[in-house]
């Protein structure tokens, strides 16, 4: 209350629900004109839930925003952009055969007449430009543009519109270190103009380097708004994570003693960079990083989904050459991709299909055997408790969790003997999410090997013995026993000494 | 919780429902067509009239059952319609360089398969190793096609020598025409292949989301390329067929506009044009409606210059039916 006077953006007990699933509980917090505010959170934690409530995606369940002392409600990002806040999306949304001008002024063109005052924009455009001390042209074609240079447009398109607040959503994962520094350089600038920023990183030591002022939540709650000034790194990593795991978990069980999959300095042309590691027969071998970290890339690259550019590949011992999915299957390795939908199943086929994919030859000679085939996926909707309101209903009318366990139904009648889990348990309710753990372990007590890529910190420590942790496409360090604790692993994903 | 769980089964079943009605829409459409017709002319169900019209769509009808396999993988093939008289031109050729035996008729039918597979064999490469997407790619070929042709016959009409030659497309088998057999007998075949086969399962993987098929070990350019050999193959068959019918056939003419009629018949038969999945029967129901309207067109006479527009109306209604069923 006593900010009033200064505050910009106030927000009042604020709560989300998504059908009864409470997501962010009773946030208030005050931003003032002119700071940069951070917001930290794990993944989960209803970091993006409360950007979108800012930015007129969502409408809140419950509470009050304040914007310039008067209360608003901001249905659609369009009144959130009248309004004066902005968002960078990480994805950007420009036209890339347009030009920078083009892409800055469109749907707001300026006009004369019927026709373009191509003249005003430019000029504006260079204006602005030159305000945000960049060397871009306003006639450069965007395709042509590095990605910094494109997150550039995109604050300048949103400057152009006057905007009070930019909400900036993990800028820094897609730029290297040099245009890092020029993104920083940028915000202290726009500070100067008195522009508000929301910063949203996963990366503790950016965030001690540009923000004023931190929000800090966890699991829906407000745990904490601090002067950056007073704490450090550790206090933030501390805060976003020091909570109980919950007994959802199995009990962990311990590894065989022979290596059946190990890799050995394993390069690829963009991100991995020596990475080594060896996994054993019946262990489930945790890899957690921040986004960008390279994991999927790993995993990709071991399936021959990626060309890799030096390093090798061993199978129980034995040198293997791996270049298509259907090589790594030879050697009875599966994965199991994040992208359950763009990549994983074909929502538009019924269970059989979808599960019978791989090891189509199993029921077929010259035929498919259809029979064999529907008997195999009962077989699967029994044991995995997959409910569908029948076999051949299309994929797409299965609730997430249950096309998750098609997914897992399809790696699992290959009879892999490594699989690659990739975010098994992403946009999965919480019973699908025990109901799958509970199955990796019946897996790994058969003798199974899994890799398990996960952002999910609690479940990396409820169900691995040993985690890597990887950062910018090198394995930044390994955990096991006791050393397996959020702290230990978070300090190392974000690089924190 | 309860209310919930019983929402989502309804609209299940909901949605099963639209699913088996535009799944059976094209049979539906033939039914109601045959009736329409019937009523309007007493000559229509004349066994004769029937095996006439099924001989007019075992042409293009033929050319539409490959093209289901490249459609249902997301592809096109525009290139069919020069290919037949491609491979139409060079068979007789061949025919009449054997001489007047049977041998030379065999030699030059199981010529005009294998050049129509190797015809389909090279659009197959182009999309495959070349990556240039399969509209473009058929588009070239379509013009290459046709100009070789012209430039092999030097424009004239090729007419065969053989007198054995025409009894294929002419001839009947018990009061059947042999081009309708040959029609219905590649179809059934080709039914199973795409329904019964892993082949035919990945055929509809590889139209349904290609990435899925890559990351389920599916190969998924071997797939692609097969299908344009499945369409050459069967546009060498349409080459025979309408060469033995004619006897002859002309470089300028042969073919114009197969790819449409084919394209078209595979649409009608409601294989949605962005893939995924499709089914021969469809396309054979698809090319029989597209025959009937050209036959009633005629019997009613109606102008011919009017029957494009007509065509052209029927496969607008069944594209706008699929939209509406996504």
């Amino acid at each position: 209350m006593e900010n009033l006077g200064n505050s910009l953006l106030s927000a009042r007990h604020i709560s989300k629900e998504f059908s009864g699933v409470r997501v962010l509980n009773d946030i208030n917090m005050e931003i003032r004109a002119g700071e940069v505010f951070g917001i930290l959170g794990e993944n989960g934690a209803g970091k993006s839930t409360l950007l979108k409530i800012i930015c007129g995606i969502y409408t809140p369940t419950g509470g009050k925003l304040n914007f310039k002392g008067k209360d608003v409600k901001i249905q659609t990002p369009m009144e959130a952009k009248h309004l004066g806040i902005s968002m960078i999306p990480q994805e950007f949304n420009l036209v890339p055969t347009l030009t920078v001008f083009e892409n800055i002024f469109l749907g707001s063109e300026i006009k004369r007449g019927l026709l373009l005052n191509k003249r005003e924009m430019r000029k504006k455009t260079g204006l602005l430009l030159d305000e945000l001390k960049t060397r871009l042209s306003p006639d450069a074609l965007i395709e042509n543009l590095s990605v910094a240079e494109k997150q550039m447009v995109e604050i300048a398109k949103a400057l152009v519109h006057e905007s009070d607040i930019l909400i900036m959503d993990e800028p820094t994962t897609v730029l290297t270190q040099l245009e890092v520094e020029v993104l920083f350089d940028l915000i202290q600038r726009l500070k100067e103009k008195n522009v508000t920023i929301l910063f949203i990183s996963h990366k503790l030591n950016e965030v001690k380097r540009v923000c004023d002022r931190i929000l800090v939540l966890r699991d829906g709650d407000q745990i904490c708004i601090n002067e950056v000034k007073d704490v450090d790194e550790q206090d933030m990593a501390k805060k976003m994570v020091g909570r109980d795991l919950n007994q959802v978990f199995p009990p962990k069980s311990e590894p065989g003693d022979d290596g059946v999959l190990s890799v050995e300095n394993l390069c690829d042309s963009t991100l991995l960079k020596d990475v080594s590691f060896e996994l054993k027969r019946g262990e489930l071998l945790g890899f957690f990083g921040l986004i960008g970290a390279g994991r999927t890339e790993l995993a990709e690259c071991i399936m021959g989904l990626r060309p890799k550019v030096s390093g090798d590949i061993r199978v129980k011992g034995e040198k293997v050459v791996i270049r298509s999915v259907g090589d790594a299957l030879g050697y009875k390795l599966g994965y199991l991709s994040e992208d359950r939908k763009g990549k994983g199943l074909l929502m538009n086929f019924g269970i059989p299909e979808n599960i019978s994919l791989i090891s189509l030859s199993k029921y077929s000679h010259w035929f498919i055997d259809k029979k064999r085939e529907k008997q195999s996926a009962e077989k699967f909707t029994d044991k995995f408790n997959i409910k569908a309101a029948s076999l051949d209903a299309e994929l797409e009318y299965l609730s997430g969790g249950n096309q998750q366990k098609v997914y897992l139904s399809k790696w699992m009648d290959t009879e892999p003997f490594v699989l690659i889990l990739d975010e098994p348990t992403r946009g999965v309710d919480v019973n699908a999410k025990k109901e799958i753990y509970y199955f990796i372990h019946s897996l790994i007590s058969q003798g199974v090997s899994c890799m398990l890529i996960s952002s999910e910190l609690e479940e990396i420590i409820g169900l691995c013995t040993r985690v890597l942790v990887m950062r910018e496409g090198r394995i930044a360090g390994e955990m096991e026993g006791s050393h397996i604790n959020e702290q230990e692993i978070m300090f190392c994903a974000a690089g924190v000494e | 919780m309860r209310q919930g769980i019983m929402g989502t089964k309804n609209t299940q079943l909901e949605t099963l429902k639209k699913i088996d009605f535009s799944r059976y829409a094209p049979l539906i459409a033939l039914v109601v067509l045959i009736v329409l017709s019937a009523v309007a002319s007493e000559h229509f169900l004349k066994f004769r009239n029937i095996t006439n019209i099924l001989r007019q769509v075992s042409y293009t009808g033929t050319i539409a059952l490959g093209m289901t396999f490249v459609i249902v993988a997301g592809g096109i093939d525009l290139s069919v319609g020069s290919m037949v008289a491609f491979v139409g031109v060079l068979a007789i050729y061949l025919m009449n360089y054997l001489g007047g035996s049977i041998l030379a008729v065999s030699v030059a039918v199981l010529a005009a398969l294998v050049v129509g597979s190797l015809c389909g064999a090279f659009n197959g490469l182009i999309v495959t190793k070349g990556k240039i997407t399969s509209f473009i790619a058929t588009l070239g070929t379509m013009s290459i096609f046709r100009s070789l042709t012209l430039y092999i016959s030097e424009a004239g009409e090729v007419i065969a020598q053989n007198e054995l030659y025409p009894e294929i497309g002419g001839g009947y088998f018990m009061n059947i025409p042999y081009p309708v057999l040959v029609f219905l007998g590649l179809a059934g075949f080709f039914h199973v292949l795409l329904n019964n086969t892993a082949f035919g399962r990945h055929v509809c993987a590889v139209g349904a989301n290609q990435q899925v098929a890559v990351y389920s070990a599916i190969k998924v350019r071997w797939v692609t390329f097969m299908t344009f050999v499945i369409t050459g193959f069967s546009v060498g068959m349409t080459a025979v067929l309408l060469s033995s019918r004619l006897n002859s056939i002309s470089p300028g003419d042969a073919g114009i506009f197969y790819e449409l009629d084919a394209i078209a018949a595979v649409v009608i038969g409601g294989t949605p044009l962005a893939g995924g999945r499709g089914t021969i029967w469809g396309t054979v129901i698809g090319a029989v409606i597209l025959g009937i309207i050209n036959n009633m067109l005629n019997m009613l006479g109606v102008s011919p210059y009017l029957q494009g527009t007509v065509k052209g109306l029927v496969i607008l209604v069944a594209v706008l039916a699929q939209y509406k069923k996504n």
